[in-house]
């Protein structure tokens, strides 16, 4: 099964993180950085697959990587899972000049969704990614493949997401309206100590 | 404006500036929605660790106040939880968040519960206790209507779900394998599959649910349920042969194009599914014929369409490959797969090379000549320069060591040792050398270089086995003395070198080692030595860099070495110093050292020459206490427990459900686990031995095959080459002797090959030299026989203490033969000297008598002695010659009531107490609805006892019924009463006391009163159940406590039958059926309690299945079966 997948940058950078077994908080932060140490290390052509990582798992173990611009891709994986299976899961790129139909699952489906992904874009949306993989891999184990299928799955997400949005945001609307009129409880609250967490966002609703 | 957005900001100027351009209202809110973007942008900006962790925690706290504030909506929140998920993975706790993460989960809308699970999966981990909280949440959105929301939740079952509650969610989940969308049926698979992983037997009455899966008109949903199957064939492939049919079936659809286009991935039909079902097929093939017979049409067809020269052909070619060579052996297939692992090996892409590197580690034992074949690309990926092909190169080196090639291997794997940094590697490769070179060892000086070489690299990271295997291997030395002496004086000079060299470094383990080492065998040197290394030791003892652990092994071996010392100057300069030592350990060592010189003669006998292996005679049985230890318990101490029985104690009170798969003895026998023949055993320091042999049994069977294909084939051409060039290995000069096939060796591409290309030849033919391959039998055989050069002897210490064990059940006999016996005096008593010679020859050779005594307590044992058939036994029932009538009537109301328990079996007498004027003692009668307890007690002066009586004193746990009238009016000199209780327990325990007095008075004087214990053990209250199969099978699906475990059996078990006839003599188990290699046992605790053991055996492994209604009793059912198996 698939124990961990990470996503760091050159510089160890954590940017997106999916524990597939329990590990503690600690442990979790040292694999990263282990792991990001046993990967920065290697040079460009040499093979994707190293075995080690002795938090993880240590025998039982392979980190199957891929570097793609500024991002390391890892998969933490254990005996059961195939090696080039995977590599293909993240991408293969050398291979594939970009053809009509090709299709390449973890990278390539991002590049779908974000239209040229790119470090920032893993950044500000994590929860997307997260999603996405989510759709990809279910509890350490590989769901999906097929990438028109995982952007299927996603886009019909979305738009429910967005319908349902848009009919709960008109209340929540009228809500905040309401809370503006009744202007002079704030600076009560304020005096509370509470303070500020309401204020900040009141004159969005002007 | 906002304060705390002026107080983020003036900590950011950054930020702040950005923020100010946009001015007014409207900025903020763009503030608030895209936070996470300026926190990372600030993060970035930022140039020290310290200054992010500032500013995290500025966020944190402020994050803290606004999740927390009532006003914040559910849209803040998420926006929030994005923050709290980001702050996390840069490794700062927000665990304040965690609560309004699964708040969040429960009432937000599709968008903000998202983000809800999505955080709770994040922050959370399965046994989280916060995770209950969620639970009712789950089973909300499982009933939505709404598909996402089920996605949702199916999605985060599979990621983390409370143990406890799947019962709660389970039917829920079950429905959703009917469901009419293909997704959601899809991830109901996977979240059965997480429930499979973490408490199998919750999910144990849907199998027949994932069968329904496999025939899924969706393909997805089908490939789903595969990962489920390749779990559990993995864990027993026998009861999935029936759908081998089925997955070849699947396969070949796949294979042949029958999926529909959009499962092609670059063309190539559905490559994830056809890895999942090669993988599936390979364990299900393993060793056997019939099976393997079924796919070998479909493996053919997978090979040849798997050359589309595209990368992830190559991944199922790999698994095909894996799979052709992990079942039966068809020749043809082996003969493609050897092909394909050429191409791998040969190919100029790095992780293919990679690949066939691994491909090769795991045939090379079945199939030699591929090494062979391939040696030339080995040499060159031995100095390629990625570090993991060359590891690669070394695993499958060590895979073909043997005692001709070791020196070059090992030395191979140093040179890699020296430039490698990373620990895993070093731990994994020291262990491997230090296997190697104990088993091939070709010389001492050798091996002591080789094992300082592994000591000072491997340091103090490596596995604690490999110093405390070495120095045993020095203590006990060989069969050969000179040769013991050698090794040992030759360890002894070249540590003395190491130590000269000034300003050397050595690990804290090797410094330890070689304190031994001198402390015990320096004076093999010369007479002076012993003063000179007292003076190197103490050197070392006052470097600070030097643990105080390691000082402890100094100073030992100063102490040693004192014995034989002249001059004491230094040791008594070494006193001084560290007698006032601020470590109390080495304070008391100093002391010890001390006391022991101002007495010579102690200290000589203390601290004998080379005797570090003899036994001492040690009093095990602790007899010296015995005194002590009556007092204490007389004084009301509780008794001893011994280590097991507490933790099973322990158990059974905080005993909840344990699934856990293998408990912990199963670490121990390392190799049990491990089925794979390939065994990319990596980390197999100390399992490598008999993770070998393993192989090699495994290699017997499908050497046949292979033998044949590569007899004909891979050699005869090969063989014209090396007459050609044969001039080169002779160089290697000392390889002359090695026989001529080994020589052998790919032909080379130019006839005259440049000194470089020669250089790889001669390191070639080193390498893989022995490696002959016509005789694939032989050289694995002889490997065996010829190596071994350290092989270690045979502890004599075993077969010491075997002696007084193996004479204890004799002695102890057979109950029902003590019983015999007993009546037959009773009854009989003019043949009693017969009698005696005939039940002694029949008892000496009975081997089977290691009855239940052994698994009792050995208190029980403590009593009768070996002599217990000449004394004790005889005492009890002494009825003097001259009792009257009376006597004799009592006699025979004994006798009358003792026929009856007869019938059932029952344990040994045994003395409970005695004193000048009684004795009593016990035996166990198991009878089939209780425990009878039958106490005797005989009065031994010539007077006469007045209203005896014997009292058990009230239990926690049984519940003591009378039998017999406890008191009687009058026990007459020397005659034997019975006394009768019988036992019922009432909650579960493992092991307890019965205690009581006996009170008599003498017919002169006061009353007297006699105290004793018996020990009781949940054993004694277990009988067998008889059942049928179908009502096993109903009742092993009804009950909820459960535990397996792998024991590995000794010889004497390896057949199941033979296994379960000593458990039902030793338990009392009923055997139910024997089907194949699986075994079904029931038993019942008193009163009603079944208990259904399950045995399945694979090769020497056993895999005990036990389950009962009550939660104590598969446990300690599966130690006690344990303790049988292992034991005897």
């Amino acid at each position: 099964m698939i124990k961990a997948i990470l996503i760091f940058n050159n510089h160890g950078k954590p940017r997106l993180s999916k524990f597939y077994q329990p590990y503690s908080e600690d442990t979790q932060q040292q694999i990263i950085r282990e792991t990001f140490h046993l990967v920065s290390k290697r040079d460009e052509n040499v093979c994707n697959f190293l075995e080690g990582g002795l938090l993880i798992g240590g025998s039982d173990n392979k980190l199957i990587y891929r570097h793609y611009a500024t991002l390391y891709f890892v998969f933490c994986v254990d005996s059961s899972e195939s090696e080039l299976g995977i590599l293909d899961l993240i991408q293969w790129p050398e291979q594939h000049p970009k053809q009509v139909g090709s299709q390449q699952v973890f990278v390539e489906t991002l590049d779908k969704c974000f239209e040229n992904v790119c470090e920032l874009d893993l950044i500000f949306h994590v929860d997307k990614v997260h999603n996405i993989l989510a759709e990809m891999v279910m509890g350490g184990m590989v769901l999906e493949t097929n990438m028109n299928e995982i952007v299927t799955q996603i886009d019909a997400q979305n738009k429910l997401e967005k319908s349902e949005a848009g009919l709960a945001g008109a209340p929540a609307r009228a809500v905040s309206a309401v809370k503006n009129m009744n202007l002079p409880e704030i600076p009560r609250n304020i005096n509370i100590g509470d303070i500020s967490i309401k204020v900040p966002n009141l004159p969005s609703f002007k | 404006m906002s304060d705390i957005v002026e107080k983020t900001l003036t900590a950011l100027p950054g930020l702040f500036l950005q923020n100010q351009l946009g001015g007014g209202p409207a900025a903020a809110k763009a503030s608030f929605s895209s936070r996470l973007g300026s926190l990372v942008r600030g993060i970035t900006l930022l140039t020290s660790k310290h200054e992010e962790e500032k500013l995290i925690q500025q966020e944190l706290s402020s994050l803290k106040v606004t999740v927390s504030a009532p006003t914040t909506t559910l849209k803040m929140m998420k926006e929030c939880m994005v923050r709290l998920a980001y702050c996390e993975m840069l490794g700062y706790d927000a665990s304040f968040g965690y609560i309004h993460a699964i708040k969040l989960a429960q009432q937000g809308n599709l968008l903000e519960k998202r983000v809800g699970y999505l955080a709770v999966s994040l922050f959370l981990h399965e046994n989280h206790e916060l995770l209950l909280l969620l639970v009712n949440t789950v089973i909300k959105d499982l009933q939505s209507t709404n598909l996402v929301e089920v996605c949702m939740a199916l999605t985060i079952v599979s990621q983390l779900f409370p143990r406890e509650m799947i019962p709660a969610v389970l039917p829920l989940i079950e429905d959703k394998l009917q469901h009419s969308k293909e997704i959601i049926r899809r991830k109901a698979v996977l979240a059965l599959h997480k429930f499979h992983l973490i408490a199998p037997n919750q999910v144990q009455h849907i199998h027949i649910k994932f069968r329904k899966a496999l025939c899924d008109r969706d393909v997805g949903v089908m490939a789903a349920s595969l990962h489920i199957y390749l779990r559990m064939i993995k864990e027993n492939a026998s009861g999935y042969k029936d759908l081998t049919g089925s997955f070849v079936t699947i396969l070949k659809q796949v294979v042949g194009g029958k999926l529909p286009v959009e499962f092609n991935y670059h063309s190539v039909p559905a490559p994830w599914l056809q890895i999942q079902l090669l993988r599936i097929l390979g364990l299900l093939g393993k060793d056997d014929q019939r099976t393997s017979e079924l796919m070998y049409d479909v493996l053919d067809e997978s090979l040849r369409r798997a050359e589309l020269h595209h990368n992830v052909t190559y991944a199922i070619l790999f698994e095909c490959v894996h799979t052709v060579y992990s079942i039966y052996p068809k020749s043809e297939l082996l003969e493609k797969a050897a092909k394909c692992i050429g191409k791998f090996v040969l190919s100029p892409k790095i992780n293919l090379k990679y690949l066939g590197l691994k491909a090769l580690t795991y045939v090379i034992q079945q199939d030699p000549s591929l090494a062979l074949q391939h040696q030339m690309t080995v040499i060159e990926c031995l100095d390629h320069s990625d570090p993991i092909i060359k590891r690669e190169t070394l695993e499958l080196l060590y895979r073909i060591t043997n005692a001709q090639n070791i020196t070059v291997i090992v030395q191979k794997m140093l040179e890699y040792l020296q430039e490698s940094k990373e620990e895993y590697i070093i731990v994994n490769l020291v262990g491997k050398i230090a296997e190697l070179a104990e088993k091939y060892a070709p010389d001492n000086a050798w091996f002591i270089q080789t094992m300082n070489a592994v000591f000072s690299v491997g340091g103090d990271v490596m596995h604690p086995d490999i110093p405390n295997n070495f120095l045993r291997l020095l203590a006990e030395g060989f069969d050969d003395e000179t040769e013991d002496h050698q090794l040992r004086l030759y360890a002894v000079q070249s540590y003395l070198t190491l130590l000269d060299v000034e300003n050397a470094f050595y690990p804290q383990r090797f410094l330890q080692v070689m304190s031994w080492v001198l402390g015990e065998y320096s004076y093999l040197l010369d007479k002076e030595t012993p003063d000179k290394v007292i003076t190197k030791l103490h050197k070392l003892l006052l470097n600070n860099s030097i643990s105080s652990e390691t000082k402890t092994w100094l100073i030992a071996a100063v102490t040693k070495l004192t014995a034989q010392a002249h001059s004491s100057n230094t040791v008594e300069k070494l006193i001084q110093e560290f007698t006032t030592s601020l470590d109390t350990c080495l304070r008391q060592h100093a002391f010890e050292l001390k006391h022991l010189q101002e007495n010579v003669e102690l200290m000589k006998r203390v601290l004998p020459l080379d005797k570090s292996c003899d036994d001492m005679m040690v009093d095990a049985s602790l007899s010296f206490l015995d005194g002590f230890v009556a007092e204490r318990l007389g004084q009301g101490a509780a008794p001893y427990k011994p280590h097991h029985q507490r933790q099973e104690e322990k158990l059974s009170q905080e005993k909840v459900l344990n699934f856990e798969p293998y408990g912990p003895s199963f670490s121990s026998s390392g190799f049990t686990g491990r089925q794979s023949p390939a065994g990319i055993s990596l980390g197999s320091d100390v399992s490598g031995n008999s993770a070998e042999t393993g192989l090699k049994e495994t290699n017997s069977l499908k050497l046949e095959g292979i033998k044949k294909l590569w007899g004909k084939e891979g050699y005869l051409p090969k063989k014209e080459s090396m007459t050609s060039d044969d001039v080169e290995p002779v160089e290697a000069g000392a390889l002359e002797k090695v026989d001529q096939t080994a020589m052998r060796k790919d032909p080379p591409p130019a006839l005259t090959p440049s000194r470089e290309e020669r250089e790889k030849q001669l390191l070639a033919s080193s390498l893989f030299v022995g490696l002959g391959s016509e005789s694939t039998i032989n050289l694995l055989g002889k490997a065996d026989t010829v190596s071994h050069k350290f092989r270690r002897k045979s502890k004599t210490k075993e077969t010491k203490s075997g002696g007084p064990t193996s004479a204890h059940p004799n002695s102890l006999s057979d109950a029902s033969y003590a019983e015999d016996y007993y009546l037959d005096t009773l009854q009989d008593r003019g043949d009693k000297e017969l009698k005696k010679v005939s039940l002694d020859s029949e008892l000496l050779d009975s081997e089977s008598f290691t009855e239940l005594h052994l698994l009792e307590k050995p208190s029980d044992c403590d009593g009768p002695r070996p002599s217990l058939f000449a004394d004790s036994n005889l005492e009890i029932v002494h009825p003097s010659q001259s009792a009257g009538a009376s006597a004799a009537t009592e006699m025979s109301v004994a006798a009358a009531l003792l026929e009856e328990p007869t019938e059932h079996v029952h344990s040994p007498v045994l003395e409970v107490c005695s004193d000048e004027t009684i004795s009593a003692s016990v035996y166990k009668i198991w009878k089939d609805d209780c425990l009878l307890m039958v106490w005797s007690v005989t009065g031994k002066s010539g007077a006469d006892l007045k209203s005896a009586h014997i009292e058990i004193a009230p239990a926690e746990n049984f519940q003591v019924t009378e039998q017999l009238e406890s008191c009687l009016p009058v026990i007459e000199a020397e005659s034997t009463n019975i006394f009768q209780h019988s036992v019922q327990m009432e909650n579960p325990f493992t092991e307890g006391t019965l205690s009581g007095f006996i009170n008599y008075q003498k017919m002169d004087s006061h009353s007297v009163q006699l105290e004793f214990s018996v020990t009781l053990s949940l054993l004694d209250f277990i009988r067998p159940l008889k059942i049928s199969t179908e009502d096993f099978g109903k009742l092993w699906l009804s009950f909820a406590n459960d535990v397996k475990q792998h024991v590995k059996l000794s010889a004497s078990h390896t057949a199941l039958p033979s296994a379960l006839k000593t458990l039902q003599q030793k338990l009392r188990l009923h055997v139910v059926d024997i089907i194949g290699n699986e075994g079904l046992l029931a038993c019942q605790l008193l009163p009603s309690i079944p208990g259904l053991l399950h045995f399945r055996v694979h090769a020497d492994v056993l895999v005990l299945w036990v389950r009962s209604s009550c939660s104590a009793l598969p446990d300690y059912l599966l130690y006690q079966c344990q303790r049988v198996l292992e034991g005897s």
